[in-house]
C-alpha cells in the first residue's frame, strides 16, 4: 500500500488548485446567478491540457491517469460546481467513449480536438422516457445505403450547445429475442436537422450548459458508428462507470469547500460569549463532515486506482458515486445549518453549494440506480 | 544563451504556519516555489524562447525540493540541478547557500543568472547578491523589465515605487520583482514531459567543498509569529477633543511622538 501521490499528481493538483482559485472561483456566483456557461474558462482549461488528461499524447492528450483527472475534478468542483460538472462531462462522457471504442480514424478526427481542448464533446443518452433504463430508448436510426438517418429527442444533455460532436444513442433494430439493439453514433453538431436548445431553468449547477436535442432526419455516414453496432448498450454502461468516478470527485470538491467555509465561520462567529466552534453541537457536525469527506475521497481514489490498474472498478465506482453524492448534500446542508440565517443568504454561497450538490444524487445514475448496480455486483440476484 | 535560475522551495505563507519551539512545523505546511522565483523562471523561459539556449534551474536543499524543480521543468525549463545538503548536520544560512551556489557557478559557463528579489519565508534577499559578489559579476536587483541585445542589457528596476533605468552587460545576475511578468501555469503536457527532463543531484563533494566551507555565519536564536492584532480603539466626541486625545495616546500610550 502507498497513499503518496506521485510528483506529477502533486504538481498537477497544485497547478489546478491555483488556477481554480484564480480563474474559476471568482466567477462562481455570477455563472450561477445568470445561468451562464463560462466558455472562456474552458478555453483556458483546454490550453493547459486539462481536457485531455487521461488520453495519450498521440491523440492530443496529456497521458495522465484517472487519479490525476479525479484530483483535478475535485479542485475545479471546489471552486465552482457548475464548471466542475461541465468539465467532468466533457472528459468522461464527451471524449472518453471515442477513446475507448473509436476507430483510429475516429480518434484522429474527433478525439484530437476534444483532448487538446479546442472544442467540447457531449453525450446524448437520456430521453424523456429513457435514462438508466435504456430499453425505453425511442430515438431511432434507420439504415440506408450510404449511412444512417436518425430521428428522436434527447433531454438534459450536458454541454451540447457548446459541443462540436455529440455521441447519440439510437435504436437500430431488434435482437432475435425482441430486445432493442442500441448503437452509438458520433454526430457533428452542425449536421442538418440537428437542433440544440437550452430551455431549462435548473435548481443548481446553473452555470453548466444543459441542452435539449431534437434530431429530424439527421444523416450520418456508416463510419460514424461508434464501436460495435450491436453493443451500444454495454458501451455506455462502461462509459457511465468511468463517469461516476468523476461525479464522486466533484461531490468531494463541493463538500470540502462547504466544510471549510463552515469551519471558518464556526471559529469566528461568537454567541453566548464564545465562538460557536467551542460548542459540542457544532463540533460534532464538523467532525462528521471532515470524516465523511475523507472517506468519500478515499473511495474516489480507490476507484480511480482500480481503473488505472485495469482491474474491475464498477462496484467501487458506484460506491464512490453513491456515498460521495449523498455525503455532499448532507455536508452542504449541515454547513448551511452552522451558518444559520447567513447560510440561507446567497452571499454566503452555501445555499448554492447545496443546490449544486443535489444534482449529483441524480445525474449519471440516481442514488437508487447506484444501489441496484451495487446489489447486482454483490450477488443479490445470483 | 546559457540561462540559469536560482530557486528556493519555501512554505506557502498564505497557508497557516505553526511554530513549535522556534522551529516551523513542516508537517502541516504546504510547500511551493518562492513566488518571486516564479518570475525568474518565467523570464528565463521567455529569454530562451527569444534568444535560444537553455534554462537550468538550480536549488540548494534536500530531495523534497525535487517537486519544485519538476514544477519548474513543467513550466518549460530544460534542466534542473539539486545541490543536496541533506547530510549536512549544522544549520545553514544565507552565507552557506550562496557559497555552495558560487562554487557551482564558478565551474559553469553562464550568460545570465536570475533569482527572486526575496524569498517569502525569511525575506532576507541575501543569496542572489552574494552569488554575484562571489562570482565578481554585475548584478541588478528588483528588476521589472529586461531587454537583451547581444551582450548589452537594458533594465528597469523598481526603486521604492519609482523606476530606475540601467544599462549593463552580460554576464549578469538579476533578481526579479513583481511586475516583471505573469508566470505561466505548468500545462499538463508540460508536467508529463518534465518527468523525462534531466534532474541532476550533486553534493558538496562534487563542488570541492567541505562542511566547514559552508559553515553558517549567523545563528537563529528564536522564531515566533507576529502578535495577534488587538481590536482598535474608536475615539469619540468633538473633532478637537478627538485630536487632543489622539495626540495624548500617541505620546503617552504608544510612545511614538
Amino acid at each position: 500500500m502507498d497513499f503518496e501521490l506521485t510528483n506529477e499528481q502533486q504538481i498537477t493538483k497544485s497547478m489546478v488548485k491555483e488556477f481554480a482559485e484564480q480563474e474559476i472561483a471568482p466567477k462562481a456566483i455570477e455563472v450561477d446567478r445568470n445561468a451562464r456557461f463560462p466558455i472562456e474558462t474552458f478555453q483556458k482549461m483546454g490550453e493547459l491540457g486539462l481536457l485531455g488528461i487521461p488520453f495519450p499524447e498521440k491523440y492530443g492528450g496529456a497521458g495522465g491517469d484517472t487519479i490525476t483527472y479525479a484530483l483535478c475534478v475535485e479542485e475545479i468542483g471546489k471552486a465552482c460546481a457548475s464548471t466542475g460538472l461541465s468539465y467532468a462531462a466533457a472528459v468522461s462522457l464527451g471524449a472518453s467513449p471515442i477513446y475507448q471504442f473509436g476507430t483510429e480514424k475516429q480518434k484522429q478526427q474527433y478525439l484530437m480536438p476534444l483532448a487538446s481542448g479546442k472544442t467540447l464533446g457531449s453525450f446524448g443518452l437520456t430521453e424523456p422516457n429513457a435514462g438508466s433504463d435504456a430499453g425505453g430508448t425511442q430515438t431511432k436510426a434507420r439504415e440506408e445505403k450510404d449511412g444512417y438517418v436518425i430521428n428522436g429527442e434527447k433531454c438534459w444533455i450536458t454541454n451540447a450547445q457548446y459541443a462540436s460532436t455529440v455521441i447519440v444513442t439510437a435504436v437500430t433494430g431488434k435482437t432475435t429475442s425482441g430486445k432493442n439493439i442500441i448503437s452509438a453514433f458520433i454526430v457533428p453538431t452542425d449536421t442538418k436537422g440537428f437542433k440544440i436548445t437550452s430551455p431549462y431553468e435548473k435548481m443548481g449547477v446553473r452555470g453548466s450548459n444543459t441542452s435539449e436535442l431534437i434530431l429530424e432526419e439527421v444523416k450520418v455516414p456508416k463510419e460514424n458508428i461508434l464501436g460495435d453496432r450491436q453493443k451500444g448498450f454495454q458501451q455506455f454502461l462502461h462509459t457511465l462507470d468511468g463517469g461516476r468516478i468523476s461525479i464522486a470527485a466533484l461531490a468531494v470538491g463541493i463538500a470540502q469547500k462547504a466544510y471549510e467555509k463552515a469551519l471558518h465561520y464556526a471559529k469566528s462567529r461568537k454567541q453566548f460569549g464564545n465562538p460557536i466552534a467551542s460548542f459540542q453541537a457544532i463540533q460534532f457536525k464538523l467532525a462528521d463532515m471532515a470524516m465523511e469527506i475523507e472517506a468519500a475521497r478515499q473511495l474516489v481514489l480507490k476507484a480511480a486506482w482500480l481503473k488505472d490498474n485495469r482491474k474491475p472498478f464498477k462496484k467501487t465506482a458506484s460506491f464512490a458515486k453513491l456515498f460521495a453524492s449523498e455525503m455532499a448534500t448532507k455536508t452542504c446542508n449541515q454547513a448551511l445549518q452552522i451558518h444559520g440565517g447567513y447560510g440561507y443568504m446567497r452571499e454566503y454561497e452555501i445555499e448554492r453549494m447545496l443546490r449544486d450538490a443535489k444534482l449529483l444524487e441524480i445525474g449519471e445514475g440516481t442514488s437508487e440506480i447506484q444501489r441496484l448496480v451495487i446489489a447486482r455486483e454483490i450477488g443479490c440476484l445470483e | 544563451m546559457n540561462i540559469y535560475v536560482i530557486m528556493k522551495r519555501t512554505f506557502d505563507t498564505e497557508e497557516k504556519i505553526v511554530i513549535n519551539d522556534g522551529v516551523i512545523d513542516e508537517d502541516g505546511a504546504e510547500f511551493i516555489i518562492n513566488p518571486y522565483d516564479e518570475y525568474a523562471i518565467e523570464e528565463a523561459i521567455v529569454l530562451r524562447d527569444e534568444h535560444g539556449g537553455e534554462v537550468t534551474v538550480v536549488t540548494v536543499g534536500d530531495e523534497d525540493a525535487e517537486k519544485e524543480l519538476r514544477t519548474a521543468l513543467a513550466m518549460g525549463a530544460d534542466k534542473a540541478v539539486l545541490i543536496d545538503v541533506e547530510d549536512v548536520d549544522e544549520e545553514l544560512d544565507h552565507f552557506s547557500i550562496s557559497k555552495a551556489l558560487t562554487a557551482y557557478f564558478s565551474k559553469k559557463e553562464y550568460d545570465i543568472i536570475l533569482g527572486g528579489n526575496v524569498a517569502v519565508d525569511d525575506g532576507a534577499g541575501q543569496v542572489a547578491s552574494r552569488v554575484a559578489e562571489g562570482l565578481g559579476i554585475n548584478q541588478v536587483t528588483t528588476i521589472t523589465s529586461l531587454e537583451i541585445d547581444g551582450t548589452a542589457v537594458n533594465i528597469e528596476r523598481d526603486v521604492e515605487g519609482d523606476v530606475e533605468k540601467i544599462e549593463t552587460s552580460l554576464p549578469l545576475l538579476v533578481t526579479c520583482q513583481q511586475g516583471l511578468n505573469e508566470p505561466r501555469y505548468p500545462s499538463l503536457p508540460g508536467i508529463m514531459k518534465a518527468k523525462k527532463k534531466p534532474l541532476d543531484t550533486i553534493d558538496l563533494d562534487d563542488l570541492d567543498l567541505e562542511e566547514e566551507d559552508v559553515e553558517a555565519k549567523t545563528k537563529t536564536i528564536d522564531r515566533f509569529l507576529p502578535p495577534e492584532k488587538q481590536a482598535g480603539k474608536i475615539l469619540e466626541g468633538e473633532v478637537d477633543e478627538q485630536v487632543d486625545e489622539l495626540v495624548q495616546l500617541l505620546r503617552n500610550e504608544a510612545k511614538v511622538i
